[in-house]
């Protein structure tokens, strides 16, 4: 049975294997060795028998076929009606032929599975909204997924996402070391601007446990500085903990149950080191679904629930504001048209789409709202880990054109996104397609209206 | 003839219907699982009663969700299909009668008029349906021989009994037909995509608590389908 020496069935599991992986540029030689890569019937036909149940076949039998769902799927709307962009179809297409044929399938099968599942469904379940039958195709591809990564069909940036868990316990190779040191590093570049500013590591019984996306440390450590100011502003008595501080699951969007397994016990594992009162998590989308809607069964969580309560930032923003923690001055208020981008994960997931217009009404003078909005919302078009997978780039850009015209429509020149896989897409879209508008998370702007009282006071 | 096909035939039929209806309620329940399916079924049972019951009933009411109102003509001809399906065969005189008769079953009978237009009701909306999968290419690429077959057998008892109505040449042999469509229609509910007259309550009930309990319904208001 042909493996791989980076594609194969076998996660990426040591550092050494990772830089491997990770030095095959663009996934040149890994894509190379996908085409010789045998599929293992038996152990597809086990795992289909295991675990596709009676949800997902009877949404397989059951579906009528009426093509409802088709206008739901931005990738259907952003490629001119193609039928072939019909979530039942694509469905049906993969996981519904693999079923049918008790995997009993080939290589070429498999890639086209691969490709269908990550450059035509971000998984958003927005069409489960408009089926009559309640047929979320998004927890089918997201299923399909899991087989296609058990099989070693998974793109080269998802493998790597994988590996960068199950080695790092972060989406990138970011260490407990180099966390800590960013954090103390945010702390002195803060601290002589706003006096007293801690960002304290480990601190046990604090009331807020904040984590975050591995790509603050590494990419926006001035994210953390924002976060830092907003806590030490709001007075909260808060800390990050050295180990389990990621949110983020790359793992989810490759389908690697035990990586995400493992991810978010590093997480539960510190909520229960440190004992705090609740986790607030940072502006992203997928890692507030990751570890508190998914995660607690990923780690067999009878509850469903994580070992503490849990919260988005949008949400402790909210109350944060309604409390009056944080005072916004009012001549400071956003005073251009802006609009808020709802992320999948945490509207459709989560329910979260209130907190987002609590903040709006209290630092905006002319929020627009997209159509549709909240629940019904469109994917940015980068969800799912589509944004960062470079052989779907041109798919990608493509669906990117429904959020593009939704934001248009609503004349706004900022657009402000909780969330760092909308955050990114809204960005490529505006150097992409040039409409002339900015884009934010919510931390930077808070900072730039805060009405701060003259003992904090920078 | 008559006697076979509407004595042993008939009973077959029920049977098969009702054991089948059963055998795919039990053997959905016994498949859903709530690590697989990442829902605490039983943990949060409440908010999944609340989730389901709103998730099936806000989907038999007309308008009652954002994907029907957006397609008022399909859920129209959807609508009238399945109220003249399932009221012509229960409340129709003759229907009512046998139930009576054999079953001691008393049901209110619709005068023949309202039959006729449940007939012709449902007979319009399966043409409509038939059209609508052949001309939107959306419907048209997911279409099966499957999906044709289901119509044919949904529609068929509604033909032939109309047809043994008016009396259109040959009034036993319509009506033997029609019974025997009938039982066809029977038969087939549990073994093919008409199936979804009782999956339709158990898929939506789930996805209503997985809404409900999972995602967003505990701290929300329940999803606004």
């Amino acid at each position: 049975m042909p493996e791989g020496i980076l594609c194969n069935k076998q996660p990426v599991t040591t550092r050494k294997q990772l830089h491997a992986v990770l030095a095959d540029k663009s996934g040149k030689k890994y894509y190379k060795e996908m085409g010789e890569l045998d599929v293992d019937v038996p152990a597809l036909r086990t795992t289909l028998e295991k675990t596709c149940k009676s949800r997902i076949r009877t949404w397989l039998e059951v579906c009528a076929n009426c093509g409802m769902c088709a206008d739901s799927c931005f990738f259907y709307l952003a490629n001119d009606k193609d039928p072939k962009q019909v979530p039942s179809y694509k469905i049906k297409a993969t996981l519904g032929k693999l079923v049918k044929k008790k995997g009993k399938v080939d290589n070429a099968f498999m890639q086209m599975a691969m490709d269908t599942a990550y450059s035509k469904c971000t998984c958003c379940n927005r069409c489960a909204l408009y089926c009559p039958f309640g047929i979320d195709i998004g927890v089918m591809f997201s299923y399909l997924r899991g087989l296609l990564f058990s099989q070693g069909f998974v793109p080269w940036e998802m493998k790597i996402g994988s590996g960068m868990h199950r080695v790092y316990n972060a989406q990138m190779d970011v260490t407990s070391e180099d966390w800590v040191d960013t954090c103390q590093w945010m702390e002195e570049e803060y601290e002589e601007e706003w006096p007293g500013l801690e960002i304290p590591i480990d601190k046990k019984d604090a009331d807020i446990i904040y984590t975050v996306n591995a790509r603050e440390p590494k990419i926006y450590p001035e994210d953390l500085g924002d976060a830092a100011i907003l806590f030490h502003v709001a007075g909260e008595n808060w800390t990050v903990p050295s180990v389990g501080w990621e949110e983020t699951s790359l793992a989810m969007f490759a389908g690697d149950w035990e990586g995400c397994k493992k991810q978010v016990q590093s997480v539960y594992g510190a909520m229960e080191r440190l004992n705090p009162k609740k986790m607030v998590v940072t502006e992203c989308g997928h890692a507030y679904r990751a570890t508190v809607i998914e995660g607690p069964y990923w780690a067999g969580i009878e509850t469903g629930k994580t070992p503490i309560e849990s919260f988005h930032y949008v949400e402790w923003l909210a109350e944060a504001l309604r409390e009056g923690k944080l005072k916004i001055d009012p001549a400071k208020k956003i005073k251009e048209p802006v609009t808020y981008q709802d992320s999948c994960n945490y509207v459709r997931s989560a329910g979260l789409g209130e907190a987002g217009r609590e903040i709006l009404s209290y630092i905006a003078e002319d929020f627009r709202e997209m159509k549709p909005c909240r629940e019904h919302n469109f994917c940015c078009g980068g969800g799912g880990g589509l944004n960062g997978i470079g052989r779907y780039r041109q798919q990608r850009n493509a669906g990117l054109k429904v959020k593009r015209d939704q934001i248009q429509a609503t004349g706004a020149s900022l657009v402000i996104s909780p969330c760092h896989n909308c955050w990114d897409a809204i960005r490529d879209m505006e150097e992409i397609y040039k409409i002339g508008i900015r884009w934010s998370f919510l931390k930077p702007l808070i900072i730039s209206m805060l009405d701060i009282d003259s003992n904090i006071k920078p | 003839m008559y006697e076979i096909v509407s004595g042993p035939l008939a009973l077959g039929s029920f049977l098969i219907f009702f054991i089948g209806i059963f055998a795919r309620i039990a053997l959905y329940m016994k498949g859903l699982d709530w690590k697989l399916d990442r829902v605490t079924y039983s943990v949060n049972r409440w908010y999944g009663v609340k989730g389901a019951l709103r998730s099936v009933l806000v989907w038999l009411i007309p308008f009652g969700t954002s994907g029907w109102r957006r397609n008022a003509g399909f859920m129209t001809t959807t609508f009238v299909f399945h109220i003249c399906l399932l009221g012509a065969p229960l409340f129709i005189k003759g229907h009512v009668y046998l139930f009576q008769e054999r079953w001691g079953v008393a049901l209110w009978a619709i005068p023949d008029s309202v039959a006729d237009v449940l007939t012709i009701g449902m007979i319009l909306s399966a043409i409509i349906l038939l059209l609508r999968r052949i001309s939107l290419p959306e419907v048209r690429i997911l279409t099966t021989p499957h999906n044709f077959l289901v119509l044919l057998i949904s529609v068929a008892p509604f033909v032939t009994g109309f047809l043994a109505r008016i009396q259109a040449g040959g009034y036993d042999f319509w009506l033997i037909a029609h019974i025997i469509s009938g039982e066809i229609m029977l038969v087939a509910i549990p073994f093919t995509k008409l199936s979804h007259f009782i999956l339709f309550f158990l898929s939506r009930a789930q996805i209503g608590m997985d809404f409900g309990i999972k995602r967003g319904g505990m701290k929300n208001n329940g999803m606004p389908w």
